[in-house]
């Protein structure tokens, strides 16, 4: 494949030298030559995606909120009951977990934009200045990434095992009286997970900022040394910068990524003491032996309403952007 | 890339390189480090590793872990149970996604934008947000003969569903992206000439969209393939059961024998191996056709 696809989608929009002018989209009058059947086909094709986006998606999100509001045992329409907030209160002052899950969510976002996204963005800079053998750091380093998190989860175990693990039997850990317990230990637990997410994230940043500096003008790069600039003030004044579009998406795949959390956990230890995460709640409401849907609901909206915190904003920006292009 | 080109331009060999290299060189393999731990287990014989330690010389290696969780956890058939819910969701997933990617950039209809808006926001949303209607949903939708289990819950067709809603969002602003790229005097004359909407889009704008759409299909294929958050909760039935799935029943089931766990693993992530490692670019270029924006 020669396609370039790390160019910006509006740098490919740029028309090349010497075109007509940009004209966006068919003009209206255009509209006029769409047949009955046209305009048919067309509802048909923004129409059936549509639905089935819309209603296993926003309506399910809408009827979380809704539910959040009601006791439901989910046996039966009839007895789903309003209860207004009950379900809030009892979730920020009645529930041991709510709070611990709520700070770990944040620990989790915290370690891994503070960690693997940095030396993710030192990679991607280093094996950016067309070394030899770049392809094969380049694989080792994306191979987390396709690996499923579940089969992380279960290649993890075997590292932290307290009796047969990788580092247990390195540090001579692994013997009665002198365990490590890595999975068991609530003070640990949430750690030793961290660096198996962070093993994944460091790569998949590393690909979001290849692409960011692939794109990063030459011309740019001649001009700093030019001026005398050694590496680091070339990246610190003049790449760095330049790579905001990429640093937003970072941090935003970030975030959501810390929020999203879940397969690693679940493979761990189904979210004992140590690993609450909100998404591990939640799921915990359908799978468990409990089947409390207005406070599964509850959590879900407080994850629904740190989520849109995000995501809002984030649009916003881009397709501002968009539709000055 | 160009092995030649950048052999020519190559700096002489400083000691910043040799440095470089050395980092680089250590970094990728401790990376790939867990694995090969995982490998070097699944390797050895229970057995020999009880008695001996993990880390220890290896007195014998075979392959009868993995011949042992092939056959009795019965993997080839939740294979097939992923292909069953895989290869219909990615195909489904890009053609849904590139008709409303060819609505919203081909035209300029007023809810054009709100609609992209709807299909990005819903991508970006945490799964467990809309899993307890959606759980209850599934329950309630009979499906008698044609899905085993008479509900959209428990079933390869409920999972096909949920993986096209959401994931078409991610597609459709990719897609639409791309569509928008190519030149408009390329359609607009072939409408003039009387061409319906349908030709415009399957034989003008789609053949042209086909990096796009690989690159799409490879990283779909590997999420997809790699999904464990909706078949752990809408499915129940172990005998219907995707492959990453059923590897963690697998797992309960022989606890006891790591190294048999250890193989399940292995054979589970084969498969996106093979995709990642023969389609590479693809991968990469679909990660980054959505990330580059902003």
């Amino acid at each position: 494949m020669t396609v370039d696809t790390t160019k910006t989608p509006e740098a490919a929009a740029v028309p090349p030298p010497g075109t007509a002018s940009p004209k966006k989209r068919v003009p209206q009058g255009h509209r006029r030559l769409l047949t009955r059947r046209d305009r048919l086909t067309l509802g048909l094709m923004a129409g059936v995606p549509t639905i089935l986006h819309v209603a296993l998606v926003w309506v399910t999100a809408l009827a979380s909120i809704a539910l959040a509001f009601t006791t439901w045992d989910g046996i039966g329409f009839d007895s789903i009951k309003w209860v207004g907030l009950d379900n809030f209160k009892e979730l920020f002052s009645n529930n041991p977990q709510f709070w611990p899950a709520v700070e770990h969510n944040v620990i989790w976002f915290v370690v891994l934009i503070l960690i693997p996204t940095p030396f993710g963005l030192f990679l991607a800079v280093q094996l950016d200045k067309k070394i030899r053998f770049s392809r094969v750091y380049q694989t080792a380093l994306f191979l987390p990434v396709v690996v499923s998190l579940a089969v992380t989860g279960f290649v993890w175990q075997l590292v932290y095992n307290p009796d047969t693990g990788l580092i247990n039997s390195l540090i001579g850990a692994n013997k009665p009286g002198h365990y490590i317990d890595w999975i068991g230990d609530p003070h640990l637990n949430l750690w030793a997970i961290l660096i198996a997410a962070s093993w994944r994230h460091a790569g998949y940043m590393m690909i979001l900022y290849l692409a960011g500096l692939k794109s990063v003008d030459p011309a740019l790069r001649e001009a700093s040394a030019l001026d005398g600039a050694n590496e680091w003030q070339t990246f610190k004044n003049v790449i760095f910068p330049t790579l905001r579009p990429t640093n937003t998406v970072v941090l935003v795949v970030t975030i959501i990524e810390a929020l999203r959390a879940f397969d690693l956990v679940f493979v761990f230890n189904k979210g004992a003491q140590g690993t609450e995460l909100l998404s591990i709640l939640v799921t915990n409401n359908i799978i468990g032996e409990s089947s409390r849907i207005g406070y599964g609901s509850a959590i879900a909206v407080v994850l629904l309403v740190i989520s849109l915190a995000v995501i809002i904003p984030y649009l916003i920006s881009t397709f501002r952007k968009e539709r000055r292009a | 890339m160009s092995a030649t080109l950048t052999a020519k331009q190559r700096t002489p060999v400083r000691p910043a390189r040799i440095l470089l290299h050395t980092f680089l060189a250590v970094t990728a393999l401790a990376w790939v480090a867990p694995l090969l731990w995982a490998l070097f287990a699944a390797l050895r014989p229970y057995a020999e590793t009880s008695t001996k330690g993990y880390v220890s010389w290896p007195d014998k290696l075979g392959f009868d872990n993995f011949t042992n969780a092939f056959q009795q956890s019965d993997m080839l058939h939740y294979f097939g149970n992923t292909l069953l819910i895989a290869v219909p969701a990615v195909l489904l997933t890009l053609f849904l996604s590139s008709c409303v990617a060819f609505y919203v950039s081909r035209f300029d209809f007023r809810v054009n934008l709100f609609l992209l808006l709807v299909f990005t926001a819903g991508n970006l949303l945490p799964q467990q947000v809309i899993i307890t209607p959606l759980y209850r949903l599934y329950l309630l939708v009979d499906l008698p003969g044609i899905t085993t289990s008479g509900k959209l819950y428990d079933s390869a067709l409920g999972l096909v569903l949920i993986h096209v809603a959401f994931q078409s969002g991610f597609c459709a602003f990719v897609l639409s992206n791309y569509m928008r790229s190519l030149p408009h005097e390329l359609t607009e004359a072939a409408l003039v000439d009387g061409a319906s909407v349908w030709r415009l889009y399957w034989q003008i704008v789609l053949p042209l969209c086909k990096p796009a759409m690989a690159a799409l299909a490879t990283l779909l294929s590997i999420w997809i393939y790699n999904d464990f958050f909706w078949a752990i909760v809408l499915i129940s039935t172990g005998e219907n059961m995707p492959i990453t799935s059923a590897l963690n029943n697998l797992s309960g089931q022989y606890f006891t024998d790591p190294n048999l766990v250890a193989a399940g693993a292995l054979l589970t992530a084969i498969p996106t191996l093979i995709v990642y490692f023969v389609l590479q670019r693809q991968f990469v270029s679909g990660l980054t056709l959505g990330a580059n924006k902003g």
